[in-house]
């Protein structure tokens, strides 16, 4: 043993380590199996599973109104917005017009959920290159944004608001004036995300340059949203297919070309600035009228198949519905943003080193229920 | 030579920048009114949720011990996860006419998902939602409830 230790044969030797399901920079339970030389990572191979529940299967049992709380329980971090993606999908399905105001509602909503969702990416990537101070800046302004959920919704995380045809109940009286004070209090605070992490040369010199990912490569393997756009890959839905109100509120797409967890990280940062942009241009402009269009108290959809995308916080997410007719789906799919940005990794992270793979990850975003279902 | 002034020039920027970093956290040390946290258990008596908050489903009674359930399972029907059992019986009223009769409304709150389908579904809103929260108990049956109260009766003119 001593002799082969000093004739260097262990050092040559690939080894392979788990890293998860329960490592704690993980962000969830995925299990990474890592092939090794030295600290460099070889290979990495995701196995998915361990937080299968069956979603899509158990779609297929309920009505089209009781599949909005199992979608939140996909990509918690945008809970509303998925919920909008089925009811979008069954709306063009009935071809039932909702009411302008339910649009504007769901908008505002939805870009809420964008920048409550990308604060707590931003607490957990600093926390991920061992920075803790980021966390508590964090939850601090995500409290904001959960305290306005909570007075309209009456919920913080798993929101269940959108229901097919419309909302599950009008905004409160406050949600206008507490939306404008958020605005303008996160505005004041957002520099400070600054200042604490983007120009802090530890923190440059652990992204920049740190798991390449080129505009062919984010094409071919489907990698969509904030990640997909940090290698200048165009792929906004919200610009190239608007739904909702997006068409009637004016702002741009955050496009960086460097591909490295550093353009991720700024893209993410713009989006905040962006989605603030967007609900300053709805919110005083809410419309009048019902907070849900007419709708059967069974909801039975046309034989045929539907697909609808809209823009998730990850990413593109799709839900393709088949229907037969009755009043529970034949077949529903969802096609989530993290599993086509997890296929990437392996990509990414080869000839980096260990640390730089928890990095990449942490940039990525991921969030493993939305991969797994 | 250059590389070694550079190299002195990184360990510079980077302790300027992390002192660019302190002082936003220095600032919150001496502003000690911007830190919102609470403290949960110590501020009980004062902590009100708001009135939209999800926390049980609950039936309100009103003072004659009366509520508006009719038991006609609508809400068992649309509950996702099973979390609602109704349990009537036939009864005789004073007109001599058979009717449902709720005697007990079974919710468990260990299987419910707080999805607000059956206060919205429900077409004689017989059902709301609770703002408690603290639902921690020892043993997982003290979470099934019976939401109607022992006693309570049908209130009058709701069909």
């Amino acid at each position: 043993m001593v002799e082969e230790i000093t004739k260097g044969k262990l050092e040559e030797q690939e080894f392979s380590i788990n890293m998860g399901p329960q490592h704690p920079s993980t962000h969830g339970v995925l299990r990474m199996m890592l092939k090794l030389k030295g600290e460099t990572v070889k290979e990495v191979k995701p196995q998915l599973g361990y937080i299968h529940r069956g979603i899509e299967k158990m779609c297929e049992k309920l009505t089209y109104q009781q599949i909005i709380h199992l979608t939140d329980r996909l990509d918690y971090m945008s809970a509303n917005i998925l919920n909008e993606a089925v009811c979008l999908t069954v709306e063009d399905a009935l071809q039932v017009e909702v009411p302008e105001r339910v649009q504007y509602i769901r908008t505002i909503m939805g870009e809420l959920n964008r920048i409550a969702s990308h604060q707590l990416w931003w607490c957990a990537f600093g926390m991920d290159l061992g920075a803790l101070t980021t966390f508590f800046y964090g939850l601090r302004d995500r409290e904001k944004i959960l305290d306005i959920f909570e007075e309209t919704i009456g919920a913080r995380l798993l929101l269940s608001y959108n229901v097919p045809g419309g909302l599950m109940n009008d905004i409160h009286p406050n949600f206008q004036k507490k939306v404008k004070e958020f605005i303008t209090y996160f505005r004041k605070k957002l520099p400070e995300y600054d200042a604490l992490l983007t120009g802090n040369p530890i923190m440059q010199q652990r992204t920049k340059g740190i798991g390449m990912l080129t505009k062919e490569q984010a094409i071919a393997y489907g990698v969509s949203g904030p990640s997909g756009r940090g290698s200048g890959f165009s792929c906004d839905v919200r610009i190239h297919q608007p739904y909702s109100a997006y068409s009637k509120a004016d702002f741009k797409e955050i496009l960086y070309h460097e591909g490295d967890t550093f353009a991720r990280y700024k893209v993410r940062i713009d989006e905040m600035w962006e989605s603030m942009n967007i609900i300053e241009q709805l919110i005083d402009n809410i419309p009048e009228g019902n907070y849900t269009a007419k709708m059967k108290p069974v909801i039975k959809l046309p034989v045929g198949e539907y697909y609808t995308r809209v823009e998730a916080v990850r990413g593109e997410f799709g839900v393709y519905i088949v229907s037969d007719g009755n009043k529970t789906p034949y077949r529903v799919k969802f096609r989530s943003p993290n599993f086509s940005n997890l296929s990437a990794l392996d990509l990414m992270a080869r000839e980096q080193k260990i640390a730089d793979l928890i990095a990449i990850g942490g940039s990525m975003d991921y969030v493993i229920p939305d991969m797994d279902r | 030579m250059r590389s070694i002034i550079n190299y002195l020039k990184e360990i510079f920027g980077a302790v300027a920048a992390l002192f660019k970093g302190m002082r936003v956290t220095g600032y919150y040390f001496f502003h000690p009114k911007e830190i919102v946290t609470q403290q949960y258990p110590e501020n009980r008596a004062t902590l009100t949720m708001f009135d939209r908050f999800k926390g049980e489903v609950i039936m309100p009674h009103n003072e004659n011990n009366e509520h508006k359930c009719t038991a006609c399972g609508i809400c068992e029907m649309n509950c996702p996860n099973g979390s609602i059992e109704i349990i009537s019986e036939m009864k005789v009223n004073e007109e001599g006419k058979k009717k449902k009769v709720l005697s007990k409304h079974i919710y468990h709150l260990g299987m419910c998902t707080f999805c607000n389908l059956c206060v919205k579904t429900c077409p004689s809103n017989a059902l709301a939602m609770g703002q408690d929260f603290e639902h921690a108990v020892f043993d997982r049956s003290k979470l099934n409830k019976v939401l109607n109260k022992p006693g309570s009766v049908l209130m009058k003119g709701t069909e």
